[in-house]
């Protein structure tokens, strides 16, 4: 998510092979590293949910997708 | 006369020196730091009506079909609060299910759908850190789905960022009680929508 654009596609590749791997790698630190959060939407049946990743590891590897967004901050 | 025209030549001066100087200081400045001055960007009318629309798309992906048309009808997420102890509970009700009410670019409001009553605002904004190009909010979709994402992905966190204050200070708690009457008679006509779809032969649910 970006302000003012809405969804803008990053970066896609398959996990499985391994240069894809590192650039979603790269992408992902770069992402996190400009204070973004990441989250991955869940399926679970009826109830749809998302996963905060903190690293990469954290997202499953049959991910479809990781929705970065801006961290949250304390409002007015 | 000419002792006149001469002052008066003189005031026309120094009110045109008055109006130029910004201007030309500012030349002057750029010229001396060699910038070239860039001409802005066109608006496009169109830019945020298609980023809201992406925003509405990825939204509707996100969600389930319940969430979707709750968003889309009533103009905001009831998202069921999970954790075992309520925020800022401590009272007799502690242990009640609660929920939050997610509106785009407002604070997440927190209440106890049983009885109605209205807990506490969480004021939370997702600043774009990516300077000098951050500025613009995000579209509303986009927001309204950051709130759900966090609030679904790491409640405590979410609530422990945000700034708490009391209900009432942004809300107002008669908009509130309407959109939750509004909410409830939603919810019956969607019901009654489902189950007379179940009934029909065939029994397919009408899709949102």
């Amino acid at each position: 998510m970006k302000p003012g654009h809405g969804e803008v596609l990053l970066a896609e590749g398959d996990v499985e092979v391994r240069e894809d791997e590192e650039m979603l790698v790269a992408e992902f630190r770069r992402q996190l590293d400009a204070g973004m959060w990441a989250a991955v939407p869940l399926d679970g049946g009826g109830r749809r949910t998302a996963q905060l990743a903190r690293s990469f590891s954290d997202v499953p590897r049959d991910a479809e997708r990781v929705i970065f967004f801006p961290r949250a901050a304390g409002g007015r | 006369m000419l002792l006149a025209l001469t002052a008066t030549a003189l005031v026309v001066v120094a009110l045109l020196w008055e109006v130029a100087a910004p201007r030309i200081a500012e030349l002057w400045a750029r010229h001396r730091a060699g910038r070239q001055v860039t001409a802005a960007p066109d608006y496009d009318p169109g830019r945020e009506r298609r980023a809201e629309a992406r925003a509405r798309h990825l939204l509707r992906s996100c969600v389930n079909e319940e969430e979707w048309a709750m968003y889309r009808d009533l103009g905001f997420i009831r998202v069921w609060g999970m954790q075992t102890e309520r925020p800022g509970g401590h009272d007799a009700a502690a242990g009640t299910p609660y929920a939050y009410l997610v509106y785009p670019h407002k604070p997440i409001l927190a209440y106890l759908p049983q009885t109605g009553r209205l807990l506490n605002e969480y004021c939370v904004a997702f600043p774009d850190e990516t300077r000098p190009y951050g500025s613009a909010r995000l579209p509303d979709s986009d927001d309204a789905l950051a709130k759900w994402m966090a609030l679904t992905g790491d409640e405590r966190r979410l609530i422990e960022t945000a700034n708490l204050h009391l209900p009432g200070r942004q809300l107002d708690p008669r908009q509130v009680k309407r959109d939750l009457w509004r909410l409830r008679q939603w919810e019956r006509a969607r019901a009654r929508s489902i189950a007379g779809a179940e009934r029909a032969p065939g029994g397919r649910v009408p899709a949102s």
